[in-house]
């Protein structure tokens, strides 16, 4: 595969101190569970990796902590907002404190899922149709009106979801019409904007992008094969739920195309040192962009360590990489 | 939303920001710790051959007779040190019960709601839960004859029912003096077995604490008991107490799973209970839950929209709310876990997929001001949860017109956010 990443240099030289990092994950959200999971992973493959790395919450703690005992880095594990929209970014930029992955402003950017699909669409990237409104909307002009209008140019089935946050909590596919004003109900208690989304029928694929420090590249795709046909929250996090294929089971032509798009997706958003594009390629080999993810999973069941490990790297090491450079020193 | 889910929403309970309604933590920093820690010392230091030994199955002697003790103070004069078996809480009491009378299919009566770790433990046993409708004065008595006619009428084996009549969990209200009775005669009638689980009953506000069921009959009812709410939940401290015949089988049963109950918790309880002031402690958390039960529903009358409804508990740990026509607790968690307040919803107090409009609030263990900030935030969330469904429950689907196939929807994009990436690049 043209794309994928050549292998990490070896590890530092011994006689250097090693880097001291800290692994931001918990959380207040929704995700907390599933972050806390990622940055135990993090730490475990920073620890291999021969750096100092200590595990911290993002709370009233984390600041002082962060001044008393600096970090080289700081390595963000933390999945959905503070963590993703990027808030505690901008927050490590006013305390200068050097973090691996994107910057404030891409960040806020690709955790508001319509806006971020309508700067990949502009850019050419074939995305499913879409509307996203706030609760106030459907209110102010009827819902029966404002769900018909949707219904009728979206079509069924439906994707129903929260316009930000992750682990696919609060989606929904949605096949039957009765059962769309219930959807809204559920997924408007996520948040104040629904994002409803044509279906794409397809197999589903995360694509991972990594930049080692010499522009980013993709790894192999993993082809995620849910047992339910639903890759929900229980897929995920459930062991044996899903069946993954890294590298996914695709035609070589396809397999580029896909990697090229998730590269694409990552520059036009203005990502940085890593992301996960999760798309779906229909059954002609089209290959449609869903979101894209700041700060992927990276649990024992999570899609960027299989394809970190499909490339052949080990997770620890590429982690190190990354912090490393973010830390001004190279490995 | 699968439990998976829920407990994934769970996960944020554990930081100072969120109000936590869910839980029943006892309060235990409530305990003279001091007095208890040098208690415990001793037990290893001067007892240690004793205390940090095997020991019998049926649990200490010496503690089986400080248990009739304690069982008296709610009625129960007969019970002989012989027919109490100790067991790692009375969670693995139900567990010993459950596994020697019922077998795959059986059924077991259990109000409606039911405490959940008891439906965990029939559903572990493959037993069939029927629930039996209950009231402000607890389980119908009327409800459990027509349940037993149904079980009688569809073949169904009914092994027993399981019940909880004092300060109920989830429920939060009590079997009243001529239920009792009216429940009494009917097991009497229909040759029933009552599993009596009490772990609350020492710790009303109001009143004297009524005659236990197995207190009206030795037989015909199983009693579990448990130390959890009057002294610890850490040392895992419960009991049965059992007619002799079935006894000998959950002691066998008991040896089985954990060999002996632990001998250093066993010490420290009755050593508890043969030196510290242990009624005057049961009155002291009894006096902090009351003060929490008042904030609890001092602030739900001031603050909950009109639809809500909740139970008036006397004693114990909860609240039980109905929300709103049309609300789903669960649905609603998300948003509740968004604004800060945690509580657990309904459904999982039923093996039938009921409760949905329904939640349990705790006040065992959060503060009295973060009780009225916790019903304060979930207020908010309810009312912005009955503003959703004003918009959403009028939808008359069936009037949607046809569905347009292969539109070219290019131009729909997000207005809603259309503003946020352009200052965000």
């Amino acid at each position: 595969m043209s794309e994928t990443a050549p292998a990490p240099e070896p590890a530092a030289a011994a006689d250097a101190p090693p880097l001291r990092a800290v692994v931001l994950a918990g959380g207040l959200t929704f995700e907390r569970e599933v972050s806390l999971s990622s940055g135990t992973q993090v730490v475990e493959g920073l620890t291999r990796a021969g750096i100092d790395a200590e595990l911290r919450d993002a709370d009233a703690e984390l600041l002082p902590g962060l001044a008393a005992a600096p970090a080289d880095a700081v390595f963000i594990a933390l999945h959905g907002a503070t963590g993703e929209d990027g808030a505690l970014r901008a927050v490590l930029d006013l305390a200068g404190v050097p973090y691996v992955g994107s910057a404030a402003a891409a960040c806020r950017l690709a955790w508001d899922k319509p806006a971020a699909k309508s700067v990949v669409r502009s850019a050419g990237i074939t995305t499913p149709d879409w509307v996203a409104l706030p609760h106030s909307t459907f209110r102010e002009l009827g819902a029966g009106a404002v769900l018909d209008l949707m219904v009728a140019r979206l079509g069924l089935p439906l994707m129903v979801k929260p316009a930000s946050g992750g682990s696919a909590l609060g989606v929904q596919k949605v096949s039957r019409v009765e059962d769309l004003p219930a959807a809204m109900v559920s997924c408007f208690a996520y948040g104040d904007t629904v994002m409803v989304e044509r279906y794409v029928e397809g197999v589903e694929v995360a694509l991972a992008v990594v930049d080692l420090g010499d522009g980013p590249q993709a790894l192999p795709a993993v082809e995620i094969e849910p047992e339910s046909g639903v890759f929900d929250y229980s897929s995920r996090y459930t062991p044996g739920l899903t069946e993954y294929h890294a590298p996914a089971r695709l035609d070589e032509d396809v397999a580029r195309r896909a990697a090229e798009l998730a590269v694409r997706v990552h520059e036009v958003l203005g990502l940085a040192d890593l992301s996960r594009t999760d798309a779906i390629i229909t059954p002609d080999g089209e290959v449609h962009f869903l979101e894209v993810n700041v700060s992927p999973g990276l649990t024992e069941t999570s899609m960027f360590p299989m394809a970190v490990e499909a490339a052949g790297f080990e997770l620890g090491e590429v982690l190190a990489r990354l912090l490393a450079n973010r830390a001004g020193r190279s490995r | 939303m699968q439990a998976s889910e829920i407990r994934a929403l769970f996960s944020v309970v554990s930081r100072p920001e969120v109000v936590s309604l869910a839980g029943g933590m006892p309060a235990v920093t409530a305990l003279p710790l001091d007095a208890v820690g040098s208690m415990i010392g001793e037990l290893v230091s001067g007892m240690g051959a004793q205390t940090l030994q095997y020991g019998s199955g049926q649990g200490d002697p010496r503690l089986r007779e400080r248990i009739c003790d304690v069982m008296a103070l709610e009625g129960i004069h007969d019970a002989s040190p012989s027919e109490v078996v100790v067991t790692v809480g009375s969670q693995q009491g139900l567990d010993l019960v459950t596994r020697v009378f019922c077998d795959p299919g059986d059924v077991v009566l259990a109000e409606g709601p039911s405490y959940v770790g008891a439906l965990g433990v029939f559903q572990a046993a493959q037993a069939r839960v029927r629930h039996v409708a209950m009231d402000d004065d607890g389980l119908i008595p009327e409800a459990l004859e027509e349940a037993l006619a149904d079980c009688r009428a569809n073949g169904d084996r009914v092994k027993f029912l399981y019940t909880v009549p004092n300060f109920h969990n989830p429920a939060g209200v009590t079997l009243s003096e001529e239920r009792r009775e009216a429940v009494m005669a009917i097991a009497e009638k229909h040759d029933l077995l009552i599993i009596e689980d009490n772990p609350y009953g020492l710790l009303g506000f109001e009143q004297e604490p009524l005659r236990a069921l197995r207190a009206r009959n030795s037989q015909r009812v199983i009693y579990l008991g448990s130390f959890s709410k009057t002294f610890s939940p850490g040392l895992r401290v419960g009991w049965v107490l059992a007619p002799l015949a079935v006894r000998e089988k959950l002691v066998l049963a008991t040896e089985a799973q954990v060999l002996c109950p632990p001998s250093l918790t066993q010490y420290a309880v009755a050593r508890y209970l043969d030196t510290q002031p242990w009624r005057e402690q049961i009155k002291i958390f009894a006096e902090l839950y009351r003060e929490r039960r008042d904030a609890a529903l001092d602030s739900l009358a001031a603050l909950m929209p009109a639809g809500t409804a909740w139970t008036q508990p006397q004693g114990g740990f909860y609240v039980w709310l109905k929300l709103p026509h049309g609300l789903d607790a669960k649905r609603m968690q998300p948003r509740a876990v968004g604004a800060h307040v945690a509580y657990v919803p309904g459904i999982g107090f039923f093996a039938d997929g009921n409760g949905r409009e329904f939640m349990r609030l705790s006040y065992c263990y959060p503060e009295p001001d973060q009780i009225r900030e916790g019903v304060r935030r979930l207020a908010r969330v309810i009312e912005a949860e009955l503003d959703l469904h004003s918009t959403f429950d009028q939808v008359d689907t069936g009037s949607f017109r046809a569905i347009t196939p292969g539109h070219d929807a290019e131009s729909i994009v997000g207005p809603a956010n259309s503003d946020t990436y352009e200052d965000g690049r």
